[in-house]
């Protein structure tokens, strides 16, 4: 079992603190929601921890099995087995998925050491028959011109590929619609196991009906002010963010 | 062209190693048939002065680095012209390899299409036995984008060349390579390459310029082809010069009616190198599509002039640069598009891009046109941007480090020209050849 341990984290952007102290631990195997209104700091907090270069963190860690990567450019910590799967995929023109993923798969292979094409096309076209992608794909550049459900099955796709401990997946559920929404989390819940761990952002509760997390956490203002099971969910969904606002200027 | 008067006594810098004396022997060393043409090159070589900085045609050019001194001409080989093969992964053998500018191998035609009449042979041979289409072909075209002495040096040092000649209704498929490559220390080499398709026939041509060594070259070459009436030639130019090469190249294009001209330049090597290339569409229809690729790393300087010059109505151009730079690199892009009055409806188009991938290196784009014809359609542009930080910052997310993150953006960036290549084998050899170059 791997942990990911996040301590006391603060990050910014430019002058402004947007996250102000989140304490959360992720163990493989495990599904954990963080939910909130947006602008809470929810997707600073993914993005930072997968080394956006735009996110400064002041204070706190972040651990992998009790190893801080804030040291670490991003593609290490990538490598670490961190994966952010992006609410808006860049679209990167003239770059074929396949290729794309082959350097990434590549350059976790030691020094020297060359993918096997005939294996990796195999693994590629049984993941994409999973997650209902047409193989025609393959040969699509990066997310260019796809609609909303297409990207993010891509994201999908690409941490079947690449088999992260740690998936952050920010706002997987934005632009989705039914349809598109059940593929994207029978992809997710295919790829759930004792070797994953998975913190899912979103401000809607409906996502949580398709990916059933263990844990809830509401954030607001930048922090954690609310955890439990996923019953917080529907909680949250029937009685909206103020129920929390409001117990936490009581408390 | 008579030689014009030099008035003054030409300089040894004006000439460099390329003396009198070096040009009687070269002379020594070639047959006769060639002695007329490369006297009167050499006058005029002699008597044109070097580029200045206040030359229009060479603004922004290093011309400190367009030295004439240290080389030496009809170099032999040492080697065996056998490890001259090239990098590029085609199937097909090279059909020609000079090395040092003298024929080193010679792979037979396939059969079908040595029996359809299709030459490639040796320029001299070519002069020998097909005198009237040497003479209407070779060097014909004017030398409009500076280089007109480099040029008359190239004729009048030009050991030997490539010629290929693909009779009228003739299509061959496989594309036809050449090599030619240098070595030694400060050898000078001239390659040629001559390419006359006839009425309604099709080849592809590889040109490959590339150095046995990693000395400093001089490459002086030149590449004439002509589209006869509904022809189609796709003509690919990879120079892969050694680091330290000085490199010059000077393309010239005809292209008669309904017929359709690709050519595709790529830069990965030499120190400093200058291209120009000229489109001249003669006749309603034809079509010329210019495409170029530069990977500029280092402290090299690419510098690429173009001109489309639309002579008759309803001629189309198509031209593409596009230009990755790396370190402190320079690129220059010069490039005029000319419509004569009666060339009415002509469609032209030049674009320059250029990847800036790093803060220190310089693009240089010059677009210009000058449209006599008042029914036409001219669009040029040219841009020059940084990496996407947001791309950069998505593949680094999937553990791809920066260099390799790079190296695939800037194949993203060069996939719409490679696209254009209809040759799926010679698409992934150009991407084989790129590749390389990163690894260095």
């Amino acid at each position: 079992m791997s942990s990911l341990e996040i301590k006391n984290l603060h990050v910014s952007t430019g002058d402004k603190e947007i996250v102000k102290g989140v304490t959360l631990t992720i163990n493989t195997g495990e599904i954990h929601a963080i939910m909130g209104p947006n602008g809470t700091g929810k997707s600073t907090m993914a993005k930072a921890i997968a080394g956006h270069p735009d996110y400064t963190i002041t204070q706190g860690d972040v651990l992998i099995d009790g190893k801080s990567i804030l040291e670490k450019e991003s593609d290490e910590r990538a490598r670490e087995g961190i994966f952010l799967a992006f609410q808006y995929p860049s679209e990167i023109p003239g770059v074929s998925i396949a290729n794309f993923l082959r350097a990434a798969l590549q350059a976790r292979m030691a020094e020297g050491e060359e993918i096997d094409a005939s294996g990796y096309y195999k693994r590629l076209y049984q993941k994409m028959d999973l997650l209902k992608i047409d193989r025609k794909f393959t040969s699509r550049s990066v997310n260019e011109g796809f609609s909303g459900g297409e990207k993010k099955r891509s994201e999908i796709l690409q941490m079947a590929m690449l088999e992260p401990k740690f998936a952050l997946m920010d706002e997987t559920d934005s632009g989705l619609d039914i349809d598109a929404l059940r593929i994207v989390s029978d992809g997710v819940n295919s790829l759930r196991g004792p070797n994953l761990g998975i913190l899912l952002i979103t401000h809607y509760q409906r996502l949580l009906s398709y990916i059933v997390p263990d844990h809830v956490h509401v954030m607001i203002d930048g922090r954690i002010v609310k955890s439990g099971d996923k019953s917080l969910a529907l909680e949250l969904e029937s009685r909206g963010y103020d129920w929390v606002k409001q117990e936490l200027a009581t408390a | 062209m008579a030689a014009a008067p030099a008035l003054t006594t030409p300089s040894t810098a004006a000439v460099g190693s390329f003396t009198p004396a070096a040009f009687a022997e070269h002379l020594a060393s070639v047959p006769a048939l060639w002695h007329e043409r490369k006297r009167s090159a050499y006058a005029r070589f002699e008597a044109l002065p070097m580029p200045t900085r206040t030359d229009e045609s060479w603004r922004f050019s290093t011309i400190s680095g367009i030295k004439l001194d240290g080389y030496v001409h009809d170099q032999a080989s040492t080697r065996d012209a056998k490890a001259a093969k090239g990098a590029f992964s085609l199937a097909a053998e090279p059909t020609l390899t000079f090395v040092n500018g003298r024929l080193g191998t010679r792979n037979a035609l396939r059969d079908s299409v040595a029996a359809a009449g299709v030459v490639v042979c040796t320029l001299t041979e070519a002069a020998e036995r097909h005198p009237e289409l040497f003479r209407q072909h070779f060097m014909a075209q004017p030398q409009k984008l500076g280089s007109a002495k480099f040029a008359a040096l190239h004729e009048a040092f030009i050991a030997d060349g490539a010629f290929v000649y693909v009779p009228r209704g003739v299509q061959v498929e496989e594309p036809i390579v050449l090599i030619h490559s240098a070595e030694g220390p400060g050898t000078a080499v001239f390659p040629h390459t001559l390419v006359i398709a006839e009425e309604n026939s099709k080849v592809t041509i590889v040109d490959h310029f590339l150095s046995n060594d990693e000395f400093g070259h001089f490459a002086c070459g030149a590449n004439d082809l002509y589209a006869g009436h509904g022809a189609k030639i796709t003509y690919v130019a990879a120079q892969s010069w050694s680091m330290e090469s000085l490199s010059m190249q000077f393309n010239s294009t005809v292209v008669r009616r309904d017929a359709r001209v690709q050519s595709l330049n790529l830069h990965l090597g030499a120190k400093q190198a200058r291209h120009e290339s000229l489109s001249q569409l003669q006749a309603p229809g034809g079509f010329s599509e210019m495409l170029a690729l530069t990977v500029a790393t280092g402290a090299r300087e690419f510098d690429q002039r173009t001109l489309q010059i639309h002579q008759a109505p309803n001629t189309k151009s198509d031209l593409l640069y596009k230009n990755a730079l790396l370190d402190k690199a320079r690129t220059i892009f010069s490039g005029l598009i000319v419509v004569d009055p009666d060339a009415q409806k002509t469609d032209a188009y030049q674009s320059n891009r250029n990847l800036m991938l790093s803060e220190d290196a310089e693009s240089n784009s010059l677009p210009g046109l000058e449209i006599q014809a008042n029914d036409v359609r001219c669009t040029h542009g040219a841009t020059s941007a940084p990496i996407d930080a947001d791309q950069a910052f998505y593949l680094k997310s999937r553990g791809i480090p920066e260099k390799a993150a790079h190296e695939l953006l800037v194949f993203g960036f060069f996939e719409d020209v490679l696209s254009r290549l209809e040759n799926e084998e010679l698409h992934s050899a150009i991407r084989g050849l790129i590749r390389r170059r990163f690894g260095k």
